[in-house]
């Protein structure tokens, strides 16, 4: 048995070189100027600059939002093709991840220019719709997972208790689908505050969100600046995922 | 009250079913006709998918490369994760304790990490070591954050597997390489091709990442070239027709799929 927990050292080795060594080189980027000596500059500029300080608002706000949406439209989504007596076909669920094939940015530009025919202005409304649409699928399908999966004995053994549908589905179906929403939730909320062609596209460049920022201190040679916000951002990640310990869910409602 | 329910859930279903499609079928609707700007019909021609298929036009031509390198990319970086994700998976399997879960624990990371971050922290990465990016720095940042997936999909399916067969073909003579075609791989076969989908997927989608790492001599995938269209401020017509021609594949193979599901369960109750 020894012998093979040896098997895992090449990607041992790989994610030393190109995922602890990269992160490793943003703090190290982050704490240097331009000439390579130490400075808290580029940290400091992200509460005294206002641009960078209110990007950073407008994308948590809208990240917050985006991933409200998805809640509220995808939970029942996943609720009905998780119910077998609602829907039998596997179909139907694949329909749902089906769109996700196709390139996300020529779909976002799709929706930009369905707008722009109604005649509607490309703003902050937009910009939740486009973003909802874009990140939906991630939220349906670990919440379908999750409810697929679950013994329904429990609902069952509520019911037969007495319990109402609503208290059914308050007290045993939403507890027991936590770790899919957890998941969702996940692979909502960050996506949305770092992405940055999507939120261009669908605002026709009036809002920008905090990965635009980053790609723009990069674009404009600018990568200590760029490696400082990317840091703040690492850090938040690394709150909120580590926090929540580490049966956040991502093995039991992961994609596919 | 059993088809009052069934009626509001279908159409639930249906009202964001359509939703969902509704940028996809615009795209596909107005493939069939010339106008450079959407919405705007100016008669049913299949100019733009002849233009696309010969290359008559530059842009035409720009498309189908930037499809081209779209594909090796993920061909190349989704079979390489499934290799390298495979034994890192049956690796991990094996390991107790701390060791396990710090590996399991680094192996989450490209999942929880934006596409941004990696593409930012790669990009500082080949920088810092000078490398010149190109396709080889975008095919490794592509096996980066795919290669978690593949690991994710394959442990199930050791765990579900009988630990003593391995052994059992070791003991019976087998080399280990000889143990490790003919009794662990196809026991990991179904985990390792769902892995090698996903990575494939992952990387066909990818934009961010992509665009960090492929540095500045013109490499270009669709993500990337449709970016640029965006920033001109126009989806180049071609894109419009290869987009339905997608799509149109992609429901060919799921409906095959179903057919031929169906005719098993069919054969079964028979």
């Amino acid at each position: 048995m020894g012998k093979r927990s040896s098997w895992a050292l090449p990607y041992l080795i790989f994610m030393v070189l190109f995922v602890v060594l990269p992160l490793l080189l943003i703090a190290v980027y982050a704490f240097q100027n331009g000439m390579g000596g130490f400075t808290f500059s580029n940290l400091t500029a992200f509460f005294t600059e206002p641009k960078i300080v209110n990007s950073f608002l407008v994308s948590l706000e809208v990240a917050l939002e985006n991933t409200m949406i998805c809640v509220l439209l995808g939970y029942p989504v996943a609720y009905i093709l998780a119910d077998k007596s609602l829907n039998r076909s596997a179909v139907t669920v694949v329909l749902f991840i089906l769109p996700m094939w196709i390139n996300a940015l020529m779909r976002t530009m799709a929706t930009a220019e369905i707008f722009h025919t109604l005649g509607i202005q490309l703003g902050k409304g937009t910009l939740l719709f486009g973003m909802a649409y874009d990140y939906l699928p991630f939220m349906i399908y670990p919440i379908y997972n999750v409810l697929d999966k679950m013994d329904k004995s429990y609902a069952e053994a509520a019911q037969d208790l007495g319990a109402k549908p609503l208290q059914v589905f308050m007290k045993v179906t939403l507890p027991l689908s936590m770790p899919g929403i957890i998941s969702g939730v996940l692979m909502v909320f960050m996506p949305t505050v770092s992405t940055f062609a999507v939120s261009e596209i669908l605002t026709n460049n009036t809002i920008m969100l905090f990965g635009s920022v980053i790609q723009e201190q990069f674009y404009n040679m600018m990568w200590n600046q760029g490696a400082a916000l990317a840091l703040v951002m690492l850090i938040i990640i690394g709150f909120t995922t580590l926090l929540p310990g580490k049966e956040s869910g991502i093995e039991e409602g992961g994609l596919i | 009250m059993m088809g009052v329910k069934r009626i509001f859930a279908k159409a639930y279903l249906w009202l964001i079913l359509i939703i969902l499609y509704a940028p996809i079928l615009f795209i596909a609707v107005f493939s069939f006709t010339k106008a450079k700007s959407m919405g705007n019909w100016t008669g049913f021609t299949l100019d733009l998918y002849s233009s696309l298929f010969t290359g008559a036009t530059s842009d035409s031509r720009a498309i189908l490369a930037a499809l081209k390198s779209t594909l090796i990319i993920a061909l190349t970086a989704s079979a390489a994760s499934t290799v390298l994700g495979t034994l890192a998976a049956i690796g991990i399997f094996n390991l107790k304790g701390r060791r396990k879960a710090t590996l399991q624990f680094l192996n989450n990371i490209p999942m929880l990490n934006p596409d941004i971050i990696t593409g930012v922290s790669l990009f500082l990465l080949f920088v810092s070591l000078h490398i010149s990016q190109g396709y080889t720095t975008v095919i490794l940042a592509h096996i980066t954050f795919c290669t978690p997936y593949v690991v994710l999909n394959v442990l199930p399916r050791l765990a579900q597997m009988n630990p003593n067969i391995y052994e059992a073909a070791l003991d019976l003579g087998a080399t280990p390489s000889q143990a490790l075609w003919k009794v662990l791989v196809p026991e990991l076969r179904p985990g390792m091709i769902s892995g090698f989908i996903l990575a494939f997927t992952m990387s066909l989608d990818d934009f961010a990442v992509t665009f960090f790492t492929r540095g500045n001599m013109g490499l270009e995938t669709l993500s990337t070239y449709i970016y640029a269209d965006a920033r001109k401020g126009g989806l180049t017509p071609e894109l419009k027709p290869l987009m339905n021609i997608i799509f149109l594949l992609l429901l060919a193979g799921l409906l095959l799929v179903n057919v031929r599901s169906f005719r098993k369960r069919k054969q079964q109750s028979d």
